[in-house]
């Protein structure tokens, strides 16, 4: 069983508690993009085995989205934060980091 | 209109493990705003101080209850619901906000037994921590498939909160895992 914490309520949400959105922390390519990028943005994703962030919302509870950081192969969790930011925060990084010495963000 | 208001299942009562009773016609007021910029108005209305993260806080006839960030939901009396909605309209004008009477659009029920009992129940058909939680915390989750919020007036006595239109299906799960022969002795 998959369990996050909101970073909203601090509720420890089961995974049936939540909505998955996929990848976070994509750029969006919107009206005047190439086709390629339109296309890389809506379809494209590395579907990495190792350190992934995710969008989750917290449906059955406070109704936030948060974003998580886990590893797609072990299930571990490495932390969850805000959605309002572009990218990891540097704790979330390091939190990685202190498990996955060989992980860097690219 | 008001007066010929009904409740999702008038009298729906089981009793088996613990009792699971339907709680009739119950006011409730969704008020999403900024909180801290809306927690003098709350308590100027409902005599209640802006509740922190999940817990629940007394005012005069009514509680309060912190639903999400921007979320709280006050429980009244039916019959005042129309009127607290008016009075936090009032008192938050020129702040963005929104205050809407849901009393009909929800179902309410009771659950009453033993402590260890109710959280059994409770825990057969909700993923949250019946374990964890405590008087005058609010927990949204999901009951079966569906949402709902739980809490506890006192030890012995549990409150839910779900979609009126979902009600039915609610008061049989829960009459269902209350069921004799059903114990698990768990909590
Ligand atoms: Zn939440």
């Amino acid at each position: 069983m998959l369990v996050l914490t909101c970073p909203y309520c601090g509720v420890a949400a089961c995974e049936t508690e939540l909505a998955p959105g996929g990848e976070a922390h994509l750029k969006r390519f919107g009206p005047g993009s190439s086709d390629e990028d339109f296309e890389a943005y809506l379809f494209l994703r590395p579907n990495v085995k190792g350190v992934h962030f995710e969008r989750w919302r917290h449906a059955m509870g406070c109704g936030k989205w948060f974003l998580a950081a886990r590893d797609t192969a072990t299930l571990e969790v490495f932390g969850t934060y805000r959605a309002q930011t572009s990218a990891p925060p540097p704790e979330i990084v390091a939190a990685i980091q202190a498990k996955r010495p060989d992980w860097s963000l690219t | 209109m008001s007066d010929q208001a009904v409740s999702a299942l008038p009298g729906a009562e089981a009793t088996g493990l613990v009792t699971v009773r339907e709680m009739g016609l119950q006011g409730m007021v969704t008020l999403r705003a900024d909180l801290s910029a809306a927690a003098r108005a709350v308590q100027r209305v409902t005599g209640a101080a802006m509740p922190g993260v999940r817990r629940i806080e007394a005012g005069k006839g009514c509680s309060v209850a912190w639903m999400s960030p921007d979320e709280l939901l006050i429980l009244c009396d039916r019959a005042g619901a129309d009127r607290m909605v008016f009075d936090l309209t009032e008192a938050l004008t020129g702040q963005h906000h929104v205050a809407v009477n849901v009393s009909d659009a929800r179902a309410m029920f009771a659950l009453e037994g033993a402590p260890g009992g109710l959280r059994d129940v409770l825990s057969k058909v909700t993923p949250a921590d019946m374990g964890a939680l405590v008087p005058g915390e609010m927990r949204r989750t999901r009951l079966a498939q569906v949402p709902a919020a739980i809490w506890f007036e006192a030890e012995g006595a549990a409150r839910v909160i779900c979609f009126r239109s979902v009600a039915r299906y609610v008061f049989d799960v829960l009459a269902m895992s209350a069921r004799p022969g059903g114990a698990v002795d768990y909590h």
